[in-house]
């Protein structure tokens, strides 16, 4: 069979993301102190492999308004929490973007109605938990 | 002298079983409050010590500065500092402050000054004073 070559393309990219997202339902969970306790204040901390070194380089690099928040950090923690989350990153993605909810693959897999995120067990696209039971394990193929 | 008689008297209050009435001493809490105390009289030669009225106040506000969502500490940790709290954009819970029900709360000297310098400016924007802090401590010490 042969198929034109702009098919064959679509159809690689298809197979390319869904492997990606495949690839982020079991993660490493994270095993670096500094990285549970500083990021895990305000949201749960996510897991390295889900987003590029590029990307966790651009969050580190501006604490200061992160995301609408102050998240600043003393400098020491800072350079350790980069090293971690920069030398455990993901393979893929895009690393101009900075959120995760914001990766193809991330959209993808979580193309729901727009009410789904306003209820309040929800809240927020980073609430992985309130469907994700064991998201800070790592563990995200239960949905 | 003084802080050996303190601890005996701690002691015997602790093998008597109601040593919960003094559970809010804390060592580290202690240095803090009084790290607080001596900033507090170079910022105000008049500095006459904490209160908890003056910390409760801050503490549930309303207060004009901040940003809107989070006009008061009130508004993330909710008016009864002995519940759990919730983050004003991620919904991520936040451990109760009343020191009766987390006696971890203001034991860390720098994750104290973290969260103040974080929070201050959310709420008040600007930085608290070195009395805010002792009153805001102070207050929920003895929740």
């Amino acid at each position: 069979m042969r198929l034109p070559a702009v098919t064959l393309a679509i159809l690689a990219a298809i197979t390319t993301t869904a492997a990606f997202a495949n690839e982020m339902e079991r993660v490493t969970p994270i095993a670096h102190a500094a990285t549970q306790k500083e990021c895990g204040e305000c949201h749960m901390a996510f897991q390295p492999q889900l987003l590029p070194a590029a990307s966790w380089g651009r969050i580190m690099d501006d604490l200061a308004t992160h995301f609408g928040d102050n998240a600043s950090l003393d400098p020491q923690a800072v350079v350790d929490i980069r090293a971690y989350l920069t030398s455990n990153a993901g393979r893929l993605g895009d690393g101009r973007l900075t959120r995760i909810t914001e990766q193809r693959w991330w959209t993808r897999e979580h193309d729901f109605r727009a009410h789904i995120w306003s209820r309040p067990d929800v809240r927020s696209k980073s609430n992985c938990t309130a469907c994700h039971r064991d998201a800070d394990k790592g563990l995200y193929e239960d949905n | 002298m003084i802080p050996m008689i303190r601890s005996v008297a701690l002691g015997l209050v602790a093998g008597l079983g109601i040593g919960t009435a003094l559970a809010a001493s804390n060592a580290s809490r202690d240095g803090i409050l009084t790290g607080y105390a001596a900033q507090a009289r170079a910022e105000n030669p008049s500095f006459a010590g904490f209160s908890a009225d003056r910390g409760r106040a801050l503490y549930l506000g309303p207060h004009t500065g901040g940003k809107p969502e989070t006009n008061a500490c009130a508004a993330c940790h909710t008016a009864d500092p002995k519940r759990e709290g919730r983050h004003a954009i991620t919904g991520r819970a936040i451990k109760p402050m009343a020191v009766s029900v987390n006696p971890a709360r203001f034991t860390d000297d720098a994750d104290v000054e973290k969260r103040f310098s974080r929070d201050c400016p959310n709420v008040l924007g600007r930085a608290c004073t070195a009395q805010e802090k002792g009153d805001f401590i102070t207050f929920l010490a003895g929740q």
